[in-house]
């Protein structure tokens, strides 16, 4: 099942997608609990889901990890990011004025369903609720050495988009084989595949429940491969991942809404 | 921890309750920068932090009062990174140094624990997240009681023995610029809480030792250290 939360009308709404318009269509509609069906530009996506602890993953991808240079680690680049740092399917992200690269980070999110303290990888899976497409976004101007990547850079307001539907795990047939795509004005610009994770979905949940106790709606954005690019004001980028739909995002001048 | 738990923090203005998000602030006290030394000029920092150095301590390593920090297996002493917490209680988003304060319902101390660590050029999630490595409390003090917030003296006891005084005033960014640095890229919301920074030398405790951080106008924060159960 794949489920939106989005708002309408004056209240908070649970949606899914109109079934014969198909959930990964641009335009597919959705349909609220009540019946209702509505066209995408109608409503306001919200993360699909009620986001607790945001765990993010930093060169998880090794074409990544080369392209910008570092050497694989021998353990995972974890960092935290706080809730005002997520943004809906369709909302605006800002780019501050006078840097020269901001870019998208297209990402599978692993949403926790049950929790999870020191879960052996064999298990680790059964903790999962679902998966959405998250596309984090990084201003490397403001990268220090410090904690890198540090929250200038990673946890600015908006940043970290995250839907449009939670996609409940049994509906996800091998998650460690899944394309990523990420467009930028309809043109391709990342592609890569889940299946070259550095530290894969059963070890990150091993590996992070060894020393924190993991709840329901904790997410884990699980990095990006290869093919980040600059984008400036004006610019549409679609996250788009196999079986998740597409993610879409328009980035805007800080001042236009200063 | 549940959030339900936190509301057992006594807090007796708006928003009346913390929203379980606490945000660290790396070498922030002049002691902790100093403890560097000119290290921060070489590989793999190459200069000082220009921007506040923040970090996330998760829902998951929320305590209160009174509880017990457990000492993980392997693991010989950790780090008790005593700071002043400000307590959100009007959403402050780029807000200018001069009226930052405004933004604030009142104070708490954060005791950040961690695994001892030398190296700050990667997030150390692993060695600050761990469940209940972030006791804090006793109560949020209004800051109307508090005549002047960047004059409040931290002492961290160890087993009862004075291990480390340290000053809102020694502060390298004070309160309120640290306010309105952060918030010129990141919306606290009420209930949030931004710990100021803690000194150097953090002192270091076993399973067994507790730990009570006080100040005369914010309480005693008492935790326990004990072995991990494994």
């Amino acid at each position: 099942m794949m489920r939106a939360r989005v708002a309408w009308s004056g209240a908070i709404h649970e949606a899914t997608p109109v079934p014969d318009a198909g959930a990964s269509a641009p335009d597919a509609r959705l349909r609220l609990a009540d019946g209702r069906v509505l066209s995408q530009g109608e409503v306001v996506w919200l993360p699909p889901f009620e986001v607790g602890t945001v765990l993010a993953l930093g060169l998880n991808y090794a074409d990544h990890a080369k392209e910008l240079k570092f050497s694989a680690q021998e353990e995972p680049l974890v960092f935290l990011k706080g809730p005002g740092a997520l943004l809906g399917h369709r909302g605006a992200t800002r780019r501050p004025a006078g840097v020269k690269f901001m870019h998208y980070e297209c990402e599978l999110a692993v949403v926790i369903g049950r929790a999870a303290k020191r879960v052996a990888r064999a298990e680790a899976m059964g903790h999962v609720a679902g998966y959405c497409i998250a596309n984090d976004y990084a201003v490397r101007d403001y990268l220090e050495n410090w904690y890198r990547p540090n929250l200038r850079a990673k946890n600015r307001d908006g940043a970290t988009v995250l839907g449009p539907w939670l996609v409940d795990a049994e509906d996800v047939a091998d998650p460690a084989d899944l394309a990523l795509r990420t467009f930028v004005n309809g043109q391709l610009r990342q592609s890569g595949n889940t299946r070259d994770l550095v530290f894969d979905i059963p070890y990150l949940i091993e590996y992070l429940s060894s020393f924190m106790t993991l709840s329901p709606g904790d997410v884990i954005l699980t990095g990006t491969p290869e093919g980040v690019t600059n984008v400036m004001p004006g610019d549409e980028v679609v996250c788009e991942i196999d079986g998740l739909g597409r993610l879409s995002n328009t980035i805007v001048a800080a001042e236009s809404t200063g | 921890m549940p959030r339900a738990a936190l509301r057992e923090i006594p807090f007796d203005v708006p928003p009346f309750e913390l929203s379980g998000i606490v945000y660290g602030t790396l070498l922030n006290h002049r002691t902790a920068l100093e403890a560097l030394g000119e290290q921060v000029r070489s590989p793999p920092y190459n200069a000082p932090p220009r921007a506040p150095v923040l970090y996330l301590k998760p829902r998951n390593t929320l305590a209160l009062d009174g509880e017990r920090v457990q000492v993980p297996a392997g693991v010989a002493e950790l780090e008790v990174g005593a700071a002043v917490g400000m307590v959100i209680g009007r959403t402050a988003c780029r807000v200018s140094e001069t009226n930052a304060l405004d933004h604030v319902a009142g104070f708490l101390i954060v005791n950040d624990v961690s695994i001892p660590h030398a190296s700050y050029y990667r997030p150390a999630v692993r060695l600050k997240a761990r469940d209940g490595f972030c006791p804090l409390g006793p109560r949020v003090t209004a800051r109307a009681k508090i005549s002047d917030p960047s004059a409040l003296t931290l002492r961290t006891y160890v087993d009862g023995a004075l291990a480390l005084t340290a000053r809102t005033s020694e502060l390298l960014r004070p309160l309120a610029r640290l306010l309105a640095d952060v918030t010129e890229f990141m919306t606290l919301a009420p209930g949030d809480v931004l710990a100021a920074g803690a000194a150097a030398p953090a002192p270091r405790v076993r399973a067994g030792q507790t730990v009570a951080i006080e100040t005369d106008e914010l309480g005693t924060l008492t935790s326990l250290f004990v072995a991990e159960a494994t």
